[in-house]
C-alpha cells in the first residue's frame, strides 16, 4: 500500500473521533442541563426525618459535605487524648437527629443517618460500636 | 403529683446535705479526695497519675457489688462462660499453710509499663498522659497480643455482637477490651462505678485518687500503711495496689 494512503486514512480516522468525541460532550451537556432542575427539585434526594433539628453546630451544606472528617478528627482527640466537650461529636449528631418516633437514627430509609447513607451507597460502621439511640432515652430503657 | 415530686426532692436534699455534713471534718475539709473534672477542650494531663489502692481487709468474700456496678455502668453482660467479657471480677486467695482467705478485686492494673501496649502491632492499644491504659477500639483489629502479654489476664474479647450499645460506653465484636478505670466518669469527675459501689455497699476498700498529688488521700495511705502491687518483680509499676496481701 502507498505509505502517503495509510496516513490520509490516519488523518480521516482523527477526524472522525474528533466528531464523535464532540456528540459525546453534547448528550453529556444535554443530560446535566436536565439533571439540574431534577436535583434541585430533589426529586430524587433522600427524605429524612431530620429529628429535632434546628440550628446544626455548622453551616448544613459544610456539614453534609465534612462531617465525617469532623467526628474523625473528634474521636481520636477524645479517644486518645481526653479531650471532651468540642463543638463535634457522634453523640451530639444522634441527640439532635435522632427520630422523635423512636429516637433512633437507624431503622428505615427516612432516619437520618441511614436514609442518607443509603442514597449516597456509603457504609456506616460507627453504629456497630456506638450507640443509635438518643442517650436518655437509651439510659431510660436500659 | 407536683407536691409529691417537690417533697421527694425536699427530702432528698436535706439527706444529700447531712451526708455531705457527715463526711465533712471541718467546714472546707471533706473527708473524701473528690476527683475534679477537667475543663471541656483540655487534653488529660501528664502531670496526674490516676490509681486505686485496695484494702483487703475490708473487702467482703462474697460481695460481688463493684463487678455488678462494673456491669452496669459499662452496659456488659452477665459474663457465664469463660470466655465472655469480664472487666473485674472478685478473686478469693487461700495460704495453703494457713488457711489465711484473701478477697479481692481483680482488673486492669493500669501499669506504667504496660506490656499489652508494647506489643499491640496497630498501636491501639495505648496508656493515656494520666497514666489509664485503654484500647482504641476503632484501630484494634482483634489480634489478641495484648491479651497473651497481660500478667494479670485483665483483658478480655467480644466474641458475640453487641446489641444494646450503652451510649457513654461504645463496644464491638472483634475487639479487645479492658478497665477503663471509668474513663468517662473520671473525666466528668466521678468516681470509678466500682469505687463508688464499693463505698455505697460499705466497705470502703478501693480507694480511687491521683497517685502524684502529694495531698491526695490515696498518696497519703500509701505512705502511711505498707501496700504492695501484684507481680512487683515484673517492673511495670501498676497503678493499682493493696493492702493486706
Amino acid at each position: 500500500m502507498n505509505p502517503c494512503n495509510v496516513a490520509w486514512m490516519k488523518q480521516r480516522e482523527i477526524r472522525d473521533y474528533r466528531i464523535s468525541l464532540r456528540g459525546i460532550q453534547a448528550t453529556m451537556l444535554i443530560l446535566l442541563l436536565a439533571a439540574v432542575p431534577v436535583w434541585a427539585g430533589s426529586s430524587i434526594a433522600p427524605k429524612l426525618d431530620i429529628g429535632k433539628g434546628g440550628q446544626c453546630v455548622d453551616d448544613p451544606k459544610f456539614m453534609r459535605k465534612n462531617h465525617m472528617k469532623m467526628i474523625v478528627h473528634q474521636r481520636d482527640e477524645t479517644m486518645r487524648q481526653g479531650i471532651r466537650g468540642g463543638k463535634f461529636s457522634l453523640a451530639g449528631c444522634v441527640d439532635c437527629h435522632a427520630s422523635k418516633k423512636d429516637n433512633s437514627v437507624l431503622g428505615s430509609n427516612e432516619h437520618f443517618c441511614q436514609g442518607c447513607h443509603e442514597f449516597a451507597a456509603v457504609k456506616i460502621d460507627c453504629f456497630e460500636c456506638h450507640s443509635s439511640k438518643r442517650k436518655v432515652i437509651a439510659e431510660v430503657s436500659k | 403529683m407536683s407536691d409529691k415530686v417537690n417533697l421527694g426532692r425536699r427530702q432528698f436534699l436535706s439527706k444529700t446535705s447531712a451526708a455531705i455534713a457527715g463526711i465533712a471534718i471541718a467546714p472546707g475539709m471533706l473527708l473524701f479526695d473528690f476527683v475534679h473534672a477537667r475543663p471541656a477542650g483540655e487534653a488529660a494531663s501528664g502531670a496526674v497519675r490516676w490509681g486505686m489502692l485496695i484494702d483487703t481487709t475490708q473487702c467482703e468474700s462474697g460481695c460481688n457489688e463493684c463487678v455488678t456496678a462494673c456491669n452496669k455502668e459499662n452496659g456488659l453482660p452477665v459474663a457465664k462462660l469463660p470466655t465472655d467479657v469480664q472487666w473485674i471480677r472478685k478473686v478469693e486467695l487461700k495460704q495453703v499453710s494457713t488457711g489465711r482467705q484473701v478477697s479481692l478485686p481483680m482488673m486492669c492494673q493500669h501499669c506504667a509499663e504496660p506490656p499489652c501496649v508494647d506489643v499491640c502491632p496497630t498501636k491501639a492499644s495505648f496508656k493515656r498522659a494520666d497514666g489509664i491504659v485503654l484500647v482504641d477500639k476503632h484501630r484494634c483489629i482483634g489480634c489478641r497480643y495484648c491479651m497473651m502479654a497481660c500478667p494479670y489476664k485483665a483483658r478480655s474479647f467480644v466474641h458475640e455482637p453487641v446489641l444494646d450499645h450503652d451510649s457513654d460506653m461504645p463496644r464491638g465484636k472483634g475487639t479487645v477490651e479492658s478497665c477503663t478505670l471509668c474513663v468517662n466518669r473520671i473525666d466528668r469527675g466521678e468516681l470509678p462505678a466500682c469505687v463508688e459501689a464499693c463505698a455505697k455497699a460499705g466497705h470502703r476498700a478501693i480507694l480511687f485518687g491521683d497517685l502524684n498529688d502529694p495531698n491526695s488521700e490515696i498518696h497519703l495511705r500509701i505512705r502511711s500503711v505498707a501496700s504492695s502491687q501484684l507481680r512487683a518483680d515484673l517492673g511495670l509499676n501498676p497503678g493499682i495496689s493493696f493492702v493486706g496481701l
